[in-house]
């Protein structure tokens, strides 16, 4: 039974259209990378899984719920959180609190009990402070957790993003290009970062340019043209198929 | 105790200058203007500093706190904690209701809807004169009292506005750090990445929208009982402006910078009144030079400065 199920997924802004009556299935705790020329509608997809846009017709079904009528909010109540292509790290917080933010659905202390301070609210604030610790652990980060995430360079905030999204605990978690702007060795443990969150569970949807690292950690492969699916299969597969070396390297 | 020790040291300070000068005009007189526009500014840094939802209008909460207070005890002789609580419950029905159309707009726009929303109450307290007594404003406004303490000189109120602003500091301070004020925080830092870590933004905007209009209000009925007389200039837009300078001077999403800037804001008059004419122009040229040199505010600009020499000393010491 697939985790995630599109079916006749459109957007147009305007005259353009983006997506094109996209149809796939994702089958829970793999990786499943979306790839494609600039422009093929990689980002717009993932904006509409996470209900950032409203999509013109089609629908998503997520664990057997609607997605298309949710609000982002309630998409990540469902459990899937995302990263973010151009970073969307909380610059005015440190490394701990961007990630204790990931735990916002994990935790219930409303504005009234915080204002006062109730005894419950320090409990809570205890094993939020936990749970996030947990999650900087999982990607190697808890050294610098009360480092100031304004102060940090550009590959360790990539990697920021993906524990605060995965302090939430998520079922699903969709990278939008984890791996660009990093070098070759951020790269590498980036590859591995995405393996561990697969072994723990989470089923990864994965947008990226690096062929390299799509081909190595993929399970299946989609790619998108023209807002178009162009073939989908195992990476062996995609890797041989005429219509996708032709889409990339031009007939 | 790390988290507080800002407010033990404000709480001791409050509290000696009250002991030691209880006669002085500055500590009564201007300690009570000192102390009302701290809460404002305290209240407005959450909406404004954490949340960083620009408001124009926050005068006009304070305003019917102080109207809600005025009338009902003027005109039907209601208790004045119960005026009090219904100021409370017209401020926060109306934040309330207005705050999810007004917040969903952003920058400019939100900038102009509570500019808006601030001029069009500030008209109706000249305009509904049948209730608000007009541009003449209301007279005659009962003392309170605390506890069977009537409220009725100047130290008195000193050390009611001065608890109001402790116990405003506190929740303040409370908030920010806890899951609702990370929340806030977030939708500062990028509402999108917030929405998608399980975030309500519309909600939490609306909730601290709320909340500041609801202190606002609590000070307004107590500043309507202290002054025993209301009139709507006291609650114009150039209030709410000073109010925004206050918080932005200090240091935005600094509690203590926002006290700072009320402070600061509230004593410069007094001092620049022997320049007579030349009062006004002193006033705005210093304001204009902090912003410049210190873009963050004075509090947040000035404790980093300090930070970092003792830092330096610290290195140079070993």
């Amino acid at each position: 039974m697939s985790l995630l199920s599109v079916s006749g997924l459109e957007k147009k802004f305007g005259g353009v259209t983006a997506i094109a009556g996209l149809d796939f299935k994702v089958d829970p705790e793999i990786i499943f990378a979306i790839i494609g020329p600039n422009g093929a509608g990689k980002t717009t997809l993932f904006n509409l899984l996470t209900s950032i846009y409203t999509p013109t017709a089609g629908t998503v079904t997520f664990d057997g719920h609607d997605l298309t009528r949710l609000k982002p909010f309630q998409i990540a109540k469902l459990g899937i959180t995302r990263t973010f292509q151009n970073l969307q790290i909380f610059l005015n917080m440190t490394v701990l609190q961007n990630v204790m933010v990931g735990c916002h659905l994990r935790s219930r202390c409303g504005i009234f009990e915080a204002a006062f301070r109730l005894p419950s609210v320090l409990k809570e604030e205890k094993r939020v402070r936990e749970m996030a610790m947990e999650a900087l652990e999982f990607c190697g980060m808890q050294d610098i957790a009360n480092r100031d995430a304004s102060s940090l360079p550009y590959g360790v905030l990539k990697k920021l993003e993906v524990a605060r999204a995965l302090a939430a605990k998520p079922r699903m978690l969709l990278m939008d290009e984890p791996a660009a702007g990093l070098n070759d060795t951020e790269t590498v443990s980036m590859s591995k970062l995405i393996r561990d969150i697969t072994s723990s569970g989470v089923t990864v949807l994965l947008v990226e340019h690096n062929m390299g690292l799509v081909m190595d950690v993929s399970d299946r492969v989609l790619v998108l043209n023209y807002g178009e699916l162009l073939s989908e299969g195992t990476p062996q597969e995609i890797q041989c198929d005429p219509r996708v070396i032709a889409a990339y390297l031009g007939e | 105790m790390k988290r507080l020790a800002g407010f033990y040291i404000l709480a001791a300070v409050l509290i000696a200058t009250g002991l030691i000068f209880p006669d002085s005009y500055y500590v009564t007189v201007v300690g009570v203007t000192i102390c009302t526009n701290a809460v404002l500014a305290v209240s407005l840094n959450l909406l404004m500093g954490y949340a960083g939802q620009i408001s124009l209008g926050h005068a006009a909460f304070f305003g019917l706190g102080a109207y809600a207070s005025a009338v009902l005890t003027t005109k039907y002789g209601t208790n004045p904690w119960l005026a009090m609580l219904a100021g409370v419950g017209i401020s926060g029905t109306l934040a309330f209701v207005l705050a999810r159309p007004i917040l969903k707009l952003k920058g400019h726009y939100l900038a102009m809807a509570t500019l808006g929303m601030g001029i069009i109450i500030h008209i109706f307290f000249v305009q509904a004169d049948w209730i608000t007594g007009g541009p003449d404003g209301l007279s005659g406004i009962p003392e309170i009292s605390i506890a069977g303490l009537a409220i009725n000189n100047d130290i008195r109120w000193y050390w009611v506005f001065g608890g109001l602003m402790l116990f405003t500091t506190w929740i303040s301070l409370n908030i920010v750090d806890s899951r609702p004020g990370r929340a806030l925080a977030a939708v500062h830092g990028s509402e999108v990445a917030a929405q998608m870590t399980g975030v309500d933004t519309a909600s939490v905007k609306a909730q601290i929208f709320v909340v500041s209009a609801v202190i606002a209000s609590v000070a307004g009925s107590l500043f309507a009982h202290q002054q025993a007389f209301v009139s709507p200039e006291s609650f114009s837009f150039f209030f709410s402006i000073e109010l925004v300078t206050m918080v932005v001077l200090g240091g935005l999403a600094s509690t203590f910078g926002a006290i700072f800037g009320a402070v600061l804001l509230s004593i410069l008059p007094e001092f620049l009144l022997v320049f007579e004419d030349f009062e006004v122009l002193i006033y705005g040229a210093i304001l204009m030079i902090i912003m410049i040199f210190l873009p963050e505010g004075l509090f947040v600009s000035g404790s980093r400065i300090v930070t970092g020499w003792l830092k330096k000393r610290e290195l140079s010491t070993q």
